[in-house]
This record gives C-alpha cells, sequence and structure tokens, in this order.
C-alpha cells in the first residue's frame, strides 16, 4: 500500500432498509490532501464521510486509517472530527466551552487547554468571542466555531459535511478561501462533502464525484473539468454540449455532420463515442469560416459573457461568448481540435 | 360601528368577565380579615383567621404531607419520564403512536374514574395480600397499603404522562448531530447523554417537574380515593368545607393566592431578564 | 440518536400496572357480583339512576354551552392585543385556575347562600331573597366558573394563528361583523373549540364536588353516585364500576366527536 495514504476505503456497501447507499464503493485518500465528494443529494457523499467518522457502519467492506483497519471502531476512537452541516454546537455552552470540549475530554491541563482553544479561535478570526454565547453568533461565525472545535483536538483528518451550505454566496465564497488558508496551515488531510461543483473546483486537490453510490471519476480539478469521464460527470461539472459521435480514426471524429480533427486516439475504429465540448471552447465566427453554421434563438447577458442558444442540425449547442450575436442572426462556429474531449459512450 | 365604541365595548366585556373570575376570591380575601364569623356582613378588621389557621395543625400537617408528596412523585415521575421518553424516541412509528395513546389516557380519562380504578386495584391487591398471607402461614406481603404508598403511585401515574409530553418533543427538536458532535470529539455514549443530551433537555425536564409538582399539589379527586386515612392540603380543605362555617377557609385561601401570584411574578420577571440578558448579547 | 428502547420499560411497566390493569379490573367488578360471578345486573341496574344521568349530561352541556360562549369573545380580544399585553393577560386567565378548585367552589357557596352576599346585595335594591344555593342553576355556575379558562385557553390559542390579514381580507370582501364571525372565525377555530369542549365537558359530567356544595343533596351527579358506591353509604363496588364503565363510554362518546378536529390542539394545552 501507498504510504501516502491515510484513508482507505475497500468495497465499502452500505444500505439502509434495502435500499444500497454505498455500492462496492473504493477509495484512497492521501495525506495532507483536500479532497471533496462532490455529487447530487443521494449519491452516497455524505455516507461516505459518515463510514470514516464512524457514524455509519459499512455493510460489508474495510476502513483503514494509516494502515490499521477500524471498521467497527466508535465515531470516540477515531483520530478523525467532523464538521457538522449546521455546525451542531452545543448551545448550552459558550464559544471557548464549545471549542475546549474535546480538549477536556482528553483530560488536558487547564493552561495548555486554555492556551490551546485561544490559539484556535485567533486561527479562525474569532479572538475575543470567547464568552459569548452560541445563539448570539452569525452564521459564518458559528461555522468558524465549528472548525475551531474540530481542528483544537488536532485530527489527523478534518471531515466536512457541506459546512458552507446554510451561508450566503458573499460569505461562502469568503470561507472557502479560508478553508484552504486554515488546510494548508494545518498541513492535514481535509475532507469535504458538497454537491456544488464550483466550491469543488476552487478548493480541491483531488475531486471525487460520485453518484448513486458509485464513483464516477477521480482526479484533480483540471482533469475533472477537462478530462470527464463519461456524460454525467462533464453535465455535472459545468455546462456542456455532449454530442453522439463516430470515431473515424485516431485524431479524427466525426460529429454534428461534420469531420473534426481531434487529439484522442486509442478507439476502435469507426467506435461510437460521446464528445464533449465546453461553451467557452466555440469560437464563433462568420457563415463562412465556421466549420459548422447555426442559427442563433437565444442571448442571455451573463455579467462576464454572453450565453448564445445555437441550433444547428436539431442540436441545441450553448455557447459562452464575450461578443453578443442577435437572436435570428445565422452564425459559424469554430472548435479546435484541443477543445473536443471524447469519452466512450455510456449506456444510459 | 364605529371603532371606538368597538373598543368601548371590548374593554367592557372583558372587565366584566375578569370580574366574574376574580370577585368571588376578592370577597374571600376581603372576609379573611372579618371579625365575626359570618360570610356576608363585614363587623371589624381582625387577623385571628390567620392567627388560628397557622395553628390549626390539621392543615400544617396536611400541607407538609402535600408538599413532601409532591416532591417524591415529581422526582420520580421526572425520572421515570425523561428515561421513557428517551426510549420511546428511538422507537419506530407505530409503537410511538401506541404509547402516546396509552399516554393520552390518564389525561382525558375522567379523574374520578382514575381514582376508583386506582382504588379497586389497591383493595384488590390488599384481598390478593391477605389470601397469599395466609396461604404461606406468615405475613410476607404487606397488607395494610392504603396511604403512602398508594398516594405515592397514585401521583406518579397521574404524573408521569406529563413528564413524556413535555420532554419528548424537545427531544425531537434536538439536532440529533449534537449527539453525534459530542461523540466525534471524544465522549463514550454515557459521557454524550450527560455532557451534552441532558444539559439540552433540562429546560423541558425542569418545567415537567415544575408541572408534576403543581399537579400532585393541587390534586383532590385521586388523591380522595386512594389516601386511606392520610390528608393531604385539598383533602383538608374538603373536610373544612364541610363544616359549613370556617373563616380559617377564606385566610387559607387568600394565602394561597398570594402565593402563586408572587410565584407567577417572580418567573415572569425571571424570563424577562433573561430576555433582556440575551437582548444585550447581540 | 440514543438507541436504547429499554429506557421505555419502566415506564410501560408502571403505565400498564397502574393505569391498565385497574380499568380492566373496573370491567372485571362490572361484570361480576359480590360473589364473583359474571351477571349483567349491575349494568340494568343503572337504568334505575337514569335521571341522574340526564340531568349529569344536561347540566355539563348547559355548562359547555355557556362556557364556549362567554369564552369565544374573550378568546378572539385577546389573540387582537399587543404580544406583551396578551401575556399578561393570559396570565390573569390562568392565575384562578392555579387556586385549588375546592377553594374557588368554597367561595361561591358563601356568595350564593340565602343570607350571602349576593342577596344582601340585592336586598338593598329591593329584590329577592332568591334561593339561590341548591339548586341546579348553582350547579351548572359553579361548573362554569371553574372551568371557563379551559375553554378560554385552547380557544385563544387557536385564535392567535389566525392572521389578523385574514379578517381584514374578509372585510374587503364585503363581510360584515356577523359573517366573519361565521365565516372566518368559527371556521379557522374549530382545533380550539373542539379541546375547549372536551377540557369543559368532560370533568363537569364527571364531578362530584360542585354538585355536593352547591347543589346540595338534591341535584346528585354521575360522580356523586359513583363516589357513594365507593367510599359513601351505598357502597357497592359492582355497581360503582358498572357507572365508571357508562361514564366512561360517554366521555368516550364525546372525545370521538371532538378530536378528529382538536388533535393537536389537545397537545398544545398539555
Amino acid at each position: 500500500m501507498d504510504n501516502n495514504v491515510i484513508v482507505s476505503l475497500k468495497n465499502i456497501v452500505v444500505d439502509f432498509d434495502d435500499q444500497i447507499i454505498l455500492n462496492g464503493l473504493s477509495l484512497d485518500i492521501h495525506d495532507k490532501e483536500f479532497v471533496t465528494f462532490l455529487g447530487p443529494s443521494g449519491c452516497g457523499k455524505t455516507t461516505t464521510l459518515r463510514v470514516i467518522g464512524g457514524f455509519v457502519e459499512p455493510k460489508s467492506g474495510n476502513v483503514f486509517f494509516n494502515g490499521q483497519d477500524i471498521a467497527g471502531l466508535p465515531p470516540y476512537k477515531r483520530q478523525v472530527n467532523t464538521v457538522f452541516q449546521k455546525y451542531a454546537l452545543f448551545p448550552h455552552l459558550n464559544v471557548f466551552e464549545n471549542v475546549a470540549f474535546g480538549l477536556r475530554l482528553k483530560k488536558t491541563e487547564e493552561r495548555e487547554v486554555r492556551r490551546r482553544v485561544l490559539e484556535m479561535l485567533e486561527v479562525v478570526g474569532l479572538k475575543g468571542f470567547e464568552r459569548r454565547n452560541i445563539a448570539t453568533l452569525s452564521g459564518g461565525q458559528q461555522q468558524r466555531v465549528a472548525i475551531a472545535r474540530g481542528l483544537v483536538n488536532q485530527p489527523k483528518v478534518l471531515l466536512l459535511d457541506e459546512p458552507l451550505g446554510a451561508l450566503d454566496l458573499k460569505l461562502r465564497k469568503e470561507m472557502q478561501l479560508e478553508l484552504k488558508r486554515l488546510q494548508r496551515e494545518m498541513d492535514i488531510t481535509f475532507v469535504y462533502v458538497t454537491h456544488d461543483q464550483e466550491e469543488a473546483l476552487t478548493m480541491s486537490d483531488t475531486v471525487v464525484v460520485m453518484k448513486d453510490g458509485l464513483i464516477q471519476q477521480i482526479g484533480s480539478p483540471e482533469d475533472i473539468y477537462n478530462e470527464p469521464e463519461n456524460a454525467f460527470v462533464a453535465e455535472f461539472i459545468g455546462e456542456s454540449n455532449i454530442l453522439d459521435g463516430l470515431m473515424l480514426r485516431d485524431f479524427c471524429v466525426e460529429f454534428a455532420g461534420n469531420e473534426f480533427a481531434c487529439v484522442d486516439k486509442g478507439f476502435a475504429r469507426n467506435q461510437l463515442v460521446q464528445v464533449v465540448v465546453r461553451p467557452e471552447d466555440i469560437k464563433v465566427v462568420s457563415p463562412i469560416q465556421g466549420q459548422l453554421t447555426g442559427l442563433v434563438r437565444e442571448v442571455i447577458f451573463k455579467g462576464v459573457h454572453f450565453e448564445m442558444h445555437v441550433e444547428q442540425g436539431g442540436f441545441e449547442w450553448i455557447i459562452h461568448s464575450t461578443q453578443a450575436s442577435q437572436p435570428g442572426e445565422v452564425i459559424g462556429m469554430c472548435i479546435g481540435p484541443d477543445e473536443i474531449h471524447i469519452m466512450a459512450r455510456t449506456e444510459d | 360601528m364605529k371603532k371606538k365604541h368597538w373598543r368601548a365595548l371590548q374593554r367592557a366585556y372583558l372587565v366584566m368577565l375578569f370580574s366574574f373570575l376574580y370577585l368571588p376570591i376578592a370577597v374571600m380575601a376581603v372576609f379573611s380579615f372579618n371579625e365575626s364569623k359570618s360570610r356576608s356582613v363585614f363587623t371589624g378588621f381582625t387577623l385571628d383567621w390567620y392567627k388560628s389557621l397557622f395553628s390549626n395543625s390539621m392543615i400544617l400537617d396536611a400541607l407538609a404531607l402535600s408538599l413532601v408528596i409532591a416532591v417524591i412523585s415529581a422526582v420520580i415521575s421526572t425520572v421515570l419520564g425523561t428515561m421513557a421518553a428517551i426510549g420511546i424516541s428511538s422507537m419506530d412509528r407505530r409503537s410511538r403512536l401506541i404509547i402516546s395513546n396509552l399516554s393520552y389516557v390518564p389525561i382525558v380519562n375522567p379523574e374520578i374514574i382514575t381514582g376508583v380504578s386506582l382504588m379497586l386495584l389497591f383493595v384488590a391487591y390488599q384481598s390478593f395480600a391477605a389470601w397469599a398471607n395466609s396461604e404461606m402461614g406468615s405475613a410476607v406481603l404487606p397488607e395494610a397499603i392504603f396511604g403512602w404508598p398508594t398516594l405515592l403511585i397514585a401521583h406518579i401515574s397521574f404524573c408521569l404522562p406529563y413528564v413524556i409530553f413535555n420532554v419528548s418533543p424537545k427531544l425531537r427538536q434536538m439536532d440529533v448531530r449534537l449527539y453525534e458532535a459530542a461523540l466525534d470529539l471524544g465522549c463514550t455514549p454515557k459521557q454524550a447523554f450527560f455532557k451534552v443530551v441532558l444539559p439540552e433537555l433540562m429546560p423541558a425536564i425542569l418545567s415537567a417537574f415544575l408541572i408534576c409538582i403543581t399537579y400532585s399539589i393541587d390534586d383532590f379527586i385521586i388523591s380522595y380515593f386512594t389516601c386511606g386515612t392520610l390528608q393531604t392540603l385539598p383533602i383538608a380543605i374538603y373536610s373544612m368545607t364541610r363544616k359549613k362555617v370556617s373563616p380559617e377557609i377564606n385566610a387559607l385561601s387568600t394565602i394561597m393566592f398570594l402565593a402563586i401570584l408572587a410565584i407567577i411574578l417572580i418567573t415572569n420577571f425571571m424570563d424577562s431578564r433573561q430576555y433582556h440578558k440575551d437582548q444585550q448579547k447581540h | 440518536m440514543l438507541q436504547k428502547k429499554s429506557l421505555a420499560g419502566p415506564y410501560l411497566v408502571w403505565m400498564v400496572a397502574f393505569i391498565i390493569a385497574p380499568l380492566l379490573i373496573v370491567g372485571y367488578f362490572a361484570l361480576t357480583d359480590a360473589a364473583g360471578n359474571f351477571t349483567l345486573d349491575n349494568l340494568t341496574t343503572i337504568g334505575r339512576y337514569s335521571t341522574v344521568f340526564a340531568r349529569s349530561l344536561i347540566l355539563a352541556a348547559i355548562a359547555t354551552v355557556i362556557c364556549l360562549v362567554l369564552a369565544f369573545p374573550v378568546g378572539y380580544f385577546l389573540s387582537r392585543l399587543r404580544a406583551s399585553k396578551q401575556h399578561i393577560m393570559q396570565m390573569l386567565v390562568m392565575l384562578p385556575m392555579w387556586m385549588n378548585f375546592l377553594l374557588r367552589t368554597y367561595a361561591w357557596m358563601s356568595l350564593l347562600e340565602k343570607n350571602g352576599i349576593i342577596n344582601r346585595v340585592l336586598g338593598l335594591i329591593g329584590l329577592g331573597p332568591f334561593d339561590m344555593i341548591n339548586t341546579s342553576g348553582a350547579v351548572v355556575l359553579g361548573m362554569v366558573y371553574n372551568y371557563l379558562p379551559y375553554m378560554i385557553l385552547p380557544l385563544y390559542t387557536a385564535m392567535t394563528k389566525i392572521d389578523h390579514s385574514i379578517i381584514e381580507a374578509a372585510q374587503d370582501l364585503g363581510a360584515g361583523m356577523g359573517k366573519i364571525v361565521t365565516r372566518v372565525l368559527i371556521p379557522m377555530s374549530v382545533p380550539g373549540i373542539a379541546t375547549g369542549i372536551t377540557m369543559v365537558f368532560v370533568p363537569a359530567v364527571s364531578t362530584f364536588i360542585i354538585s355536593r356544595m352547591l347543589g346540595g343533596g338534591s341535584n346528585l351527579l354521575i360522580g356523586d353516585l359513583i363516589e357513594l358506591q365507593f367510599l359513601g353509604n351505598s357502597y357497592n363496588y359492582n355497581l360503582g364500576s358498572a357507572m365508571s364503565l357508562v361514564l366512561m363510554v360517554i366521555v368516550l362518546l364525546c372525545m370521538s366527536f371532538t378530536t378528529d378536529f382538536g388533535e393537536e390542539g389537545v397537545e398544545g394545552v398539555v
């Protein structure tokens, strides 16, 4: 086993009331990595987190922590801490006592408790809030207390279950950067669960895309975005144009009634494939210059760019462009070889 | 109708209704200071009835008994009821529904039926104990149980459901993740219960305890059938009302009314102070 | 969370032993004679007391209706007050409830007496004296006085849930005060009405103290009859149990009419 691996899941199966939640999931998480489980609700990402935390006992499979099997070990004996959805702060304790909770259980010396709690509160930017009642804190502040409460115990791994879900957009962006900074500063592993693809791409070293209790793809944010392994990933990570195509030969694919040069090879001759083209990778040109020509149906101003819906051969393309065409206009479209991503066709 | 007239009418109606509620109490209070035993003519001011009340050992003993019974039964009910509420919360819907219907029985049943049914149970037990003892030839089972044991059992029985109905909603509201967070931070399940779950439930448990105390002290009908020869305060009051004229009752009513008023004012005052304190923290 | 179903064990044992078992014993006594043989005589004997049962039902029903009529406007007025005032008024409604009902009933004894205060005051303006105590009217008055708060509180709770904009909307659509009451307020406070009726009718129909203190000897109610069989001179457990059984059936019938509407209301009051 790779000795850099801190958490390893092997063939995890979880079911509730005969409904399978995780279906033989295997995964290695490396030390000091920021890993994100990404997927729609019900995909099993939170359950995976809870398996690592010890709150869900898998029906079968093994959980290794630093190479040791910890299946059956209760949460309070695991060297991981969790930041819960909606924080789960103890309402009857003030900020200081919430953060000190774990240390006090370990019978840490009072001076040490004080030092570490104050230090941690400073790290999360809540210096001076020690005596405050939990109920009087804003959502963002409660979030910080929850993170401090976990981190102060110096876990090897911090698990975060959609921690930013309850915050407004601006605060969420702020906290994303903050979390990334904390992870780098504390130099430990963060395992993060979210359904927000942008959040996942912004913060992670590794993204694990999940669906129906199965892993769809594991990779860096760039890989996931640029080289999705199937239509689900392509669709879930940002907007895409996904078309059926035919791999004529290496470096040449046919779709939308036209032949295109591409950089992919290794498919069989005339194999049916799916082609992914990101909306921002389509160049709008005059109709004569275009590899394809289409009719602009709709133009929506999105702030940084325009989103255009273009009909071509019965398919509706989505194109992001900084220049707007007029609805009803006929345009040409160019797609470079690097911008075409080819995937084996999936059944659905 | 004009808005002004409408308001005046509302006010007049409320004044009349509250007079109806309070006039009898006020009359009692006034006549508790009446020199003569008359209940309709005020002949002069005196505190004699208060003095005789406080030297009336029957009343004082009854008060003491009521308080002790109330505290014991409230403690037992609160502990058993809180345990039960926690147990029930982990059951499935169907069992929960059955148990909550079971808990409603003593609440909706007329008190007189709860009273006589318990009395019958105790009588049945007594004849069983007498039979069993004579069979065995020695007094193994206690026979004369009417008194303390029966009163306590009766009071705990009618208090228990109120604990369930107070604590269960609080448990349902509580975030399950609080318990998980405690485990996550290193609590064993037992520690998590005492350090996190119990403090969270404490307000509900306390109010359940107070409800038990008040219901126990106030209860007449069920105690009446189960007390044997003991006299709780309401039973002592009842025996006083049977002796037609006794102005001590007026004095007692006045004192009880003032005591209740004081308790309500104090709790309100503390509530509002807590409220202001919370406000200031913002 | 805490997977400890067994914690409910002591409670369940207690409830079965001291709530369910006693009721079963009542059923057993009701269907047997003094020697323990099965009989329906107890139940048929009750027929002799039909006037008492009828009186109980009628007086309790009258008291319930009076409570409803008196309490409805109070519930509405209170629910429209400012929050801080509402709190005080609610306390004022509950305060008499906290006093032992024996004392409250005793207060009316001295008011209603032949030479009590009411007759004296009326005498000053040349009226009376009236025979007020020891009448069925006095019993109804005692019931109304004792149980009125139990009607006001659920009604008030139900009506606080009626947003004022709904009443304004009704006015806007042309409803007068009468129409607002019959078409908006009453339908929307049905849960409170149902709870209130149960909470007044059940104790009123089963009381034996109010009738004894204010009704004299001539206004026996079901409760008095039952009490006489267990602790009074009649002393017949079997007949008393049969009467209790019938009373329970009456209460259950009353509840089955009201709980359909009032399910959440009862819980709210508890």
